[in-house]
């Protein structure tokens, strides 16, 4: 049986949940100069915030009209903690030295963890989230789980809607400004303060979807989920070239594909028979990280850094 | 009557570096007035102040008969206070009208919008010819010709042009002082910081000299084009 398709679509999933994740890093990276490490775990709380809204709903709810609302319950637990974290963690430490916000956000990052796992009912394990049922759909020669309609759908919708927003409306121009010259934006007469927070809060929704992929695929969701998927995206937005919104997603989908395609086929490399199959997928990530950083540091799609006059 | 921007004893520093040691000018509607004075007399810091991205230690800005201390500077620009600031700041990766768009950025008038877009282009032909490329492709004078023309599409009631002539040829820099002369003409009320002070005070109405923060002269543009101290100091005459 040729397994290619099913590897393809295996590494597609995973990267479009990469993408999701990594626009908010590039986001946030493109206005403010900042890794918000503290991303994952606002993918996290995205998850828990979905799984809670998804608890509230009477037993025998369709799941298939249970999902609007989960992701709507994500989406604001997302928004609150990540526009909280600009607010309160971030913005005091504005025009402070560069390692002040960094390890403040590696700070916040393990606080979020732990007042999950400390307050959330049962949360000390993984907790189990709602299943689509029913047998895996057979397109293109691959098997796709049902729970993974969710992101081929969202993912590329999400992309849609930020390319409208950035692209056609007042204020998504204002983000560019603010990304290319914050002080001239606010002579334009730029809010620059709320185009950051917007950049926080799209960030931060876009990890909510994409957590509620992750809970369909993966059948559950747990406290600890941020960190490696966290990493993951952060290496997928500086693998399409960071402050790139397209290349976030790009990057995820080539990191999601290349993993995937590590774990199905490695083991038939001659001499690399026994780096194969899932333990290490994350080792082959970060190799691809690794190459690129070396032949094309600027990222797939980054521009190299001009000179400002 | 009370003039439409007025500084009194304003001062600014960078932390424990005074940079504007107290000036005071004023400048009437209709007016051009230029501050000349060579690097580090402190015009771009004061000019950065009006438009509110600095705040002032002490010292008092009415304009429009408005005290601007302590307002943000996005919304200065909504005032009527337009600054076209020093080394030109356009936006390199957006075209050349999405940055006249952002210079309209706080009017809602579409119409409007599009018909000033239209006149920065008879204004500057050649902004016209090269709408559609990202603005970072443009030469050091066409950006600065962008940069002016950014900054009137606030419809400001003051426009302060920071530098315009800096790193430009000779003919370019030309080009920029004529259209300065035409805005003049129109009716533009003008603050303009410049090194090249032959061609400034040839335009301005008020002029006033700053030396490391202060300001050390003031006069009418023809009076200090003809002063000695500043044909010595600015002028290059011996």
């Amino acid at each position: 049986m040729n397994e290619l398709p099913q590897q393809l679509a295996n590494g597609l999933i995973l990267g479009a949940m990469y993408g999701l994740i990594a626009i908010g890093y590039t986001m946030v990276y493109g206005i403010v100069q900042l890794i918000n490490f503290a991303h994952g775990e606002i993918f996290m709380v995205g998850g828990f915030g979905a799984l809670t809204v998804f608890l509230w709903l009477p037993d025998g709810f369709s799941l298939l009209a249970a999902v609007p609302l989960m992701i709507i319950g994500g989406v604001i637990c997302s928004v609150a903690v990540g526009t909280a974290a600009e607010r309160f963690a971030y913005r005091p430490l504005r025009g402070a030295p560069r390692l002040a916000p960094l390890i403040t956000a590696i700070g916040l990052s393990i606080l979020l963890q732990q007042a999950v796992w400390k307050w959330y009912p049962d949360a000390k394990k993984d907790r189990g989230f709602p299943q689509f049922g029913g047998d895996p759909v057979h397109i293109f020669g691959a098997d796709i789980q049902r729970g993974d309609f969710f992101l081929i759908i969202a993912a590329p919708a999400c992309m849609l809607i930020l390319g409208w927003y950035v692209n056609k409306t007042r204020s998504g121009r204002g983000m560019q400004a603010t990304a290319q010259d914050p002080d001239t934006a606010k002579l334009m007469g730029i809010n620059t303060d709320r185009i950051i927070v917007m950049a926080f809060a799209i960030g931060a929704a876009f990890a909510a979807v994409a957590a509620v992929g992750y809970g369909l695929h993966n059948g559950q969701v747990g406290f600890k989920m941020g960190f490696i998927m966290g990493l993951k995206a952060f290496t997928a937005a500086v693998l399409g070239g960071i402050g790139n919104i397209y290349g976030a997603m790009l990057g995820g989908i080539v990191l999601g594909v290349a993993e995937a395609l590590a774990t199905g086929y490695m083991h038939d490399v001659p001499g690399m028979e026994q780096f194969g199959g899932g333990a290490w997928k994350d080792v082959w990530a970060f190799a691809l990280l690794i190459l690129v950083l070396l032949l094309r540091p600027q990222g797939l799609l980054g521009e190299r850094v001009a000179d400002r006059a | 009557m009370t003039a439409l921007l007025e500084v009194e004893d304003l001062r600014v520093a960078y932390g424990k570096i005074e940079a504007v040691k107290g000036i005071s000018f004023s400048v009437e509607a209709g007016q051009v007035v230029t501050l000349i004075g060579t690097n580090g007399a402190g015009k771009t810091t004061t000019l950065r102040t009006l438009s509110g991205l600095l705040k002032p230690l002490s010292g008092k800005i009415t304009f429009d008969g408005r005290p601007l201390t302590g307002i943000p500077a996005h919304k200065i620009v909504a005032l009527g206070l337009a600054h076209s600031p020093e080394g030109r700041h356009i936006f390199p990766r957006l075209t050349i009208t999405e940055n006249l768009q952002l210079g309209a950025y706080l009017r809602d008038d579409k119409a409007a919008i599009q018909k000033d877009i239209q006149r920065a282009y008879d204004l500057f032909p050649i902004l016209g010819e090269r709408r559609k490329q990202a603005a970072g492709t443009l030469s050091g004078g066409e950006q600065q010709m962008l940069a002016m023309g950014r900054a009137l599409m606030s419809q400001p009631k003051l426009l302060m042009l920071d530098e315009p002539s800096m790193g430009l040829s000779p003919i370019m820099m030309q080009k920029i002082m004529h259209t300065i002369a035409e805005l003049k003409a129109q009716g533009t009320t003008i603050l303009l910081v410049e090194q090249n002070a032959q061609a400034a005070l040839s335009l301005a109405d008020q002029g006033h000299v700053m030396e490391v923060g202060r300001v050390v002269l003031s006069g009418t543009g023809a009076d200090l084009l003809h002063d000695e101290s500043v044909r010595k100091a600015y002028l290059g005459e011996d």
